[in-house]
């Protein structure tokens, strides 16, 4: 499919080298690994190989650390639950308001059955506060969740040093690092992170995929039990050719880790300069100094983001945005309203995610064709005049009912 | 992505009758800035005859807002104002050719903006108690606002009410556990708790009608329909009133009509409608599935 693909923190296409190991575990590779018999074997080998080629993506220091899954989202729910369940005695969460809703949903979802859960805030560039941290911590806390990267601004948090902190507090650590993994280096043997989530399809291995690890000596309560499939950890048949597909994908992306973070990250930057140099009242949110080499989120004012999607869309330009309506929801994105984006802005912010296949040819002409789009838009908008926002545009235009 | 129709996307992308209306001689401001959409209709109307004749907009909103809000002012330039408030939202989605259960609040913003507009032009002060939730039923398009009121102003205690009531939860049942959370947290305002799967107690007949007399009164419905059936060469039979639950036997051509589904629903409303209370009915016996297996 032609067309300009900048929404690879949604989901990314599986590479065509991939795809070419995996076939053969749909085809003569059939065998079930735990098979006593030649069909298996040969699956059985292509996994551990995969776990290593995963090992070294994360730095791991045990090839038994890596717990395959079938997505993040199992991935942050098993290692959270685990938590809880290791420590009965410990009943408290922290974890931040800009979580990704795997985690979030599952926190809401755990405090209605009793547990305390803390929610870091954020500053107006999605900063965490050390020190609330730091006052939050306590004998009584379980499971810290803390995300590698945000998913919608790409910002870092230190989650190395929180591990610490954590770990000195006699709590355990996880992070989402579904957005981190395969774009930004990762050493987990030098830290004291204890859990981390992996989701394949992010890294253009495929969907259904993904990956715990976790740091041996960590206690662990597994979620499926059933078969001695992932050593007892993880019970359910192995998703072979894809496990052999994330373990090819793990290995091109440490192979393009350098790309990643210089000719990638260019790309982007060239992106955001372009469109803010040519649109007016557009800025970017998140921590621009602290981020992941391949997004970035612009805020658009005074316009709403699914319709700026659907003229992106027109174009053959694919971005995401965290306005209420792509969602269905009613609020604008949660991580937005974290970091005091106000509304007007919050509903017009537009996800560019970049990845290793972008191409200058594709930043130029998104470059060229954004600057219309919103001008467009805020023609038909009640908060805009001429060039310009009307003067005082949340008195100019203030609905009635809220 | 939304399943936008063909007419949705056509006004979106060629929105009709956008931007400012020079001498506009009403104007409504409406919508929600933190769900996202707001509307300002601009109608320039004639004081003579009460007919509009130019309607503008502008609107900060996603595409079906966009796409709304044209339908409107199409749908409204040329009318008289009594004509124009006639319009319902469900008139602008149908326009549209339908929207997604999500996005039905945008015609209903559509609709408001126009009455805000009247108003306007009126000299009269609209305000609205329009409150909207979050999608809880996507089956209805049924809000967790209109869950919660209607659950506190009739003291229901159950899923089965709430989907009685407001269709919520009655589709695919998905959004089941939502509902549920809903009843507790209410239930727990008024000092009960939400017992799941306790079925709701059979009150007795908000008509105030005694066993007997609503017997009667279910019989006198059957007997008014059963014309209708033995012209199509079947009938219905009253076996059983158990609460609100009424069991029936078709019977005839009417059993394993393809029909019958329809015909009970028919029935069941007329039956609510006459007892003035929720009722479900039974067809017993006869299944399509029993006498397939016969047959």
């Amino acid at each position: 499919m032609n067309g300009i693909y900048f929404d690879n923190n949604a989901t990314t296409r599986v590479d065509p080298a991939v795809v070419e190991t995996m076939l053969p575990y749909f085809t003569e590779q059939f065998g079930n690994p735990s098979s006593m018999h030649s069909f298996g074997n040969k699956v059985g080998l292509a996994i551990k190989k995969a776990r290593m080629q995963v090992q070294e993506l994360l730095g791991a220091e045990y090839d038994s650390e890596i717990i395959f899954t079938s997505c993040g989202t199992e991935s942050d729910s098993t290692a959270i639950l685990s938590a809880l369940k290791a420590q009965p005695e410990r009943r408290e969460i922290i974890t931040t308001t800009v979580e990704h809703p795997a985690v979030l949903t599952l926190c809401t979802y755990l405090e209605k059955e009793g547990y305390k859960v803390h929610l870091l805030q954020v500053d107006g560039k999605g900063r965490l506060d050390m020190d609330e941290y730091r006052a939050r911590l306590s004998d009584q806390t379980a499971v810290v969740s803390v995300m590698w990267a945000n998913n919608e601004t790409g910002t870092f948090f230190p989650v190395v040093e929180m591990a610490e902190l954590a770990n000195a507090a006699g709590a355990m650590f996880h992070t989402d690092a579904v957005q981190a993994a395969g774009k930004v280096p990762l050493n987990l043997k030098d830290t004291k992170i204890d859990m981390l989530s992996v989701s394949g399809h992010k890294l253009h291995a495929p969907k259904g995929i993904g990956v715990l690890y976790l740091k041996r000596g960590t206690r662990f309560r597994p979620m499926l039990r059933g078969g001695h499939q992932e050593r007892g950890r993880r019970a359910g048949t192995e998703n072979s050719a894809s496990i052999v597909g994330l373990g090819h994908a793990a290995e091109m992306a440490m192979a393009a880790m350098t790309f990643e973070n210089t000719e990638v990250a260019r790309l982007r930057d060239k992106l955001e300069a372009g469109i803010l140099a040519k649109v007016p009242r557009s800025f970017v949110t998140g921590d621009p100094d602290n981020r992941l080499p391949n997004t970035s989120n612009i805020a658009f004012e005074f316009i709403e983001g699914e319709a700026i999607l659907l003229l992106l869309n027109k174009f053959g330009i694919a971005a995401s945005s965290g306005s209420a309506c792509t969602s269905g929801s009613l609020e604008p994105s949660h991580v937005m309203r974290a970091m005091g984006i106000p509304y007007t802005a919050a509903h017009g912010t537009v996800r560019f995610s970049l990845s290793r296949y972008s191409t200058e040819f594709e930043v130029n002409r998104v470059i060229q064709v954004v600057p219309e789009i919103i001008a467009q838009l805020r023609r038909l908008s009640p908060y805009w005049e001429g060039d310009g926002p009307a003067a005082e545009p949340e008195k100019a235009f203030a609905p009635v009912y809220a | 992505m939304w399943d936008y129709s063909d007419k949705v996307k056509d006004h979106f992308f060629q929105p009709r009758n956008a931007g400012v209306l020079a001498d506009a001689n009403g104007v409504g401001d409406v919508g929600s800035i933190s769900c996202g959409d707001a509307l300002r209709l601009m109608l320039k109307v004639e004081p003579e005859s009460d007919i509009i004749l130019d309607a503008q907009f502008q609107t900060f909103g996603c595409g079906s807002a966009i796409a709304s809000s044209s339908a409107l002012t199409e749908m409204i330039r040329g009318l008289t104002l009594e004509e124009a408030l006639k319009v319902s939202n469900q008139d602008i989605a149908d326009y549209l050719d339908g929207l997604p259960p999500e996005k039905m609040h945008c015609s209903v913003m559509g609709r408001e903006a126009l009455q805000a507009a009247v108003a306007n032009y009126r000299g009269e002060v609209w305000s609205d108690d329009h409150e909207e939730g979050a999608l809880v039923c996507k089956c209805f398009a049924i809000d967790a606002v209109l869950i919660e009121d209607t659950i506190r102003s009739n003291h229901l205690c159950s899923v089965q009410d709430v989907t009685n009531y407001t269709k919520a939860g009655g589709g695919c049942s998905s959004c089941h556990e939502g509902i549920e959370d809903i009843l507790a947290r209410v239930m727990k305002d008024r000092g009960e708790t939400y017992k799941p799967g306790s079925a709701p107690k059979e009150e007795a007949s908000p008509a105030g009608l005694t066993n007997l007399q609503r017997i009667r009164r279910i019989e006198a419905v059957l007997e008014a329909v059963r014309p209708q059936l033995k012209r199509d060469g079947g009938d219905i039979e009253l076996v059983d009133v158990d609460g609100k639950t009424i069991y029936v036997n078709m019977t005839g051509a009417c059993a394993g009509c393809q029909m019958e589904a329809l015909t009970l629903q028919g029935i069941q409303q007329k039956l609510m409608e006459e007892l003035k209370e929720f009722i479900k009915i039974v067809p017993t016996k006869v299944s399509s599935l029993t006498r397939a297996m016969k047959g």
